[in-house]
């Protein structure tokens, strides 16, 4: 009980670490599924590091300061959005090497830039997240994206999933799935922005991204998916934040490999395509 | 009956491809309630025609008329693509999946009332699933899946319906109920337009038929234009495709 609850009853800055990851966690795995489903999780990756830059340029200016940061970030990862969807018409979809070359350059110029006047210290926040790096601001920063986040979404939930599943059909109705993707686009840059501070811009994509995988194992229903995810990530964040206090560990890493380990849990128990599922044979249904 | 579909009139249609037309100056009026078959060989320009009606193609030149309804509404218009384009995997119910159909109604925030669901049930009884509702797509056949699309058809409840290869790798039972629930809407009054490839099937059930090689080979009473002349004719259409082809001057 006192491991569990201790560290945040005595220490505001894991209270409030713990405040803005589960903001985060009730935001950002909803992004995480539509991204898996449309099969561009590498773009979330390409966003992380592309904010970077930006967010190290802001660093140089102001030093550790999370307007500045969140401003450098916010415009490199527009940029690279644009610079992203882009590339993919040109490419006509098969995107993914000059994404990935794109995200490369990005986290080389993000971590150059902030060598040039930082410590290791400074950049091992910018990379991997330090609880520490939570304050009002950036606890503010967290909850004001999820608090934007979740009304987006639920107003463009149906053009997002139709535009997923059957983007004739979509196109045919008149649905307008292109504005709807690129607000969303938005929201992940400002998601990973947000992430950024607790969890490194290295690690930020962890918590969209895994939940929503390890959901494909809880639910075969897109609804279904959302609570699976959404839980996933607010036990990643707590159970990340415990091991990032008591191991000493950074706190980045932490959450995502909580995450990771329940996603072999979901891979090994999940009811929907898990391992147990398999061997554990039942009797067919008559009909 | 009188017919409660649009008429289309297509005048001196031009659609390309990377500037290649793959629907070349073609002309052809469809009644208000036709059924008519579009036929041709592979490559002829079927599902751009299709394609270009529903607006979602760019026309190069020519028009595409769809003129007004007896209701004096605009004409609903609904199209069944090729299955393809969609993802069979999404992780989304049956049910779900008609109730797409009510996106002009609904749009993306409209609560669905009970009637709503009830009409989606009910288009799912229509084409023998009446028991999917809660069923994931994903663990459908190509058949079954192919019938979910046209319970979607019906709950979109168009005046004008354009089908792009309907009956393609369905079996001969499916394809049998589907194609009276085609016959349901042509009783209805609507105008329907199917790309088909069986040429006894066309023969038998649609009174109407567009031949196209991209350029329209003959358009009228489905026996005069199913002629072996005509056939002929389009296959050597098609087979001509020149890369180094000057502007065209028409």
């Amino acid at each position: 009980m006192e491991a569990l609850f201790g560290p945040f009853v005595e220490f505001g800055f894991m209270r409030r670490a713990l405040v803005g990851c589960l903001a985060l966690s009730v935001a950002a795995p909803l992004l995480g599924i539509f991204l898996m489903l449309r099969r561009t999780s590498l773009t979330a990756e390409v966003l992380a590091h592309g904010v970077t830059p930006g967010i190290a340029a802001g660093f140089l200016i102001a030093g550790l300061s999370v307007p500045a940061m969140s401003i450098g970030g916010l415009v490199a990862g527009l940029v690279v959005a644009v610079g992203a969807g882009a590339l993919s018409r040109a490419t006509g979809g098969r995107e993914d090497a000059a994404l990935t070359a794109l995200y490369l350059i990005a986290l080389a110029l993000g971590v150059t830039l902030v060598s040039l006047r930082g410590d290791t210290g400074d950049l091992t926040h910018l990379l991997f997240g330090q609880v520490l790096g939570v304050d009002d601001p950036a606890l503010l920063l967290m909850a004001g994206v999820a608090t934007l986040t979740l009304p987006v979404l639920a107003l463009g939930w149906r053009p997002l999933a139709l535009e997923c599943f059957d983007p004739g059909f979509a196109q045919a109705e008149g649905v307008g799935g292109g504005a709807w993707h690129l607000a969303f686009l938005g929201l992940v840059v400002l998601n990973v922005l947000a992430a950024f501070q607790a969890m490194g811009t290295l690690m930020a994509v962890g918590l969209m991204m895994l939940p929503a995988v390890a959901a494909r194992h809880w639910s075969r229903e897109l609804a279904g998916l959302a609570y699976a995810a959404v839980g996933l990530a607010a036990a990643a964040s707590l159970g990340g934040l415990l091991a990032s206090y008591h191991l000493d560990l950074p706190s980045g890493p932490a959450i995502v490999l909580a995450a990771g380990g329940l996603w072999v849990v979901s891979v090994v128990a999940g009811p929907v395509d898990g391992l147990l599922a398999r061997w554990l044979r039942r009797p067919h249904l008559a009909g | 009956m009188t017919a409660r579909g649009p008429a289309v009139e297509i005048r001196d249609l031009t659609a390309t491809h990377q500037r290649h037309p793959a629907v070349h100056h073609v002309s052809a009026r469809f009644e208000p309630g036709s059924l008519t078959a579009i036929v041709g060989p592979n490559g002829a320009g079927k599902t751009t025609l299709l394609r270009s009606i529903a607006g979602l193609h760019r026309i190069d030149s020519g028009r595409v008329a769809i003129t007004g309804i007896p209701s004096g509404a605009s004409p609903r218009l609904a199209l069944l693509p090729q299955q393809s384009g969609m993802d069979r995997a999404f992780p989304i119910l049956c049910l779900d999946v008609v109730m797409q159909g009510m996106w002009s109604k609904l749009g993306a925030f409209g609560a669905a009332s009970a009637a709503d669901r009830d009409r989606a049930q009910a288009a799912l009884e229509a084409v023998g699933l009446g028991g999917f509702a809660r069923r994931p797509v994903g663990a459908m056949s190509a058949g079954q899946f192919q019938r979910l699309l046209f319970a979607r058809l019906l709950v979109q409840d168009a005046d004008l319906i354009l089908l792009d290869e309907p009956f393609n790798a369905v079996d001969a039972r499916t394809a049998a109920d589907l194609l009276a629930v085609v016959r349901r809407w042509h009783g209805e009054g609507r105008t329907v337009m199917a790309v088909l490839h069986d040429m006894d099937l066309v023969r038998d059930e649609f009174p109407h038929c567009l031949l196209l090689a991209r350029e329209c080979v003959a358009s009228g009473p489905t026996a005069e234009v199913l002629s072996a002349a005509n056939r002929l004719r389009a296959r050597r259409m098609a087979e001509a495709w020149d890369e180094t082809a000057p502007a065209c001057a028409a």
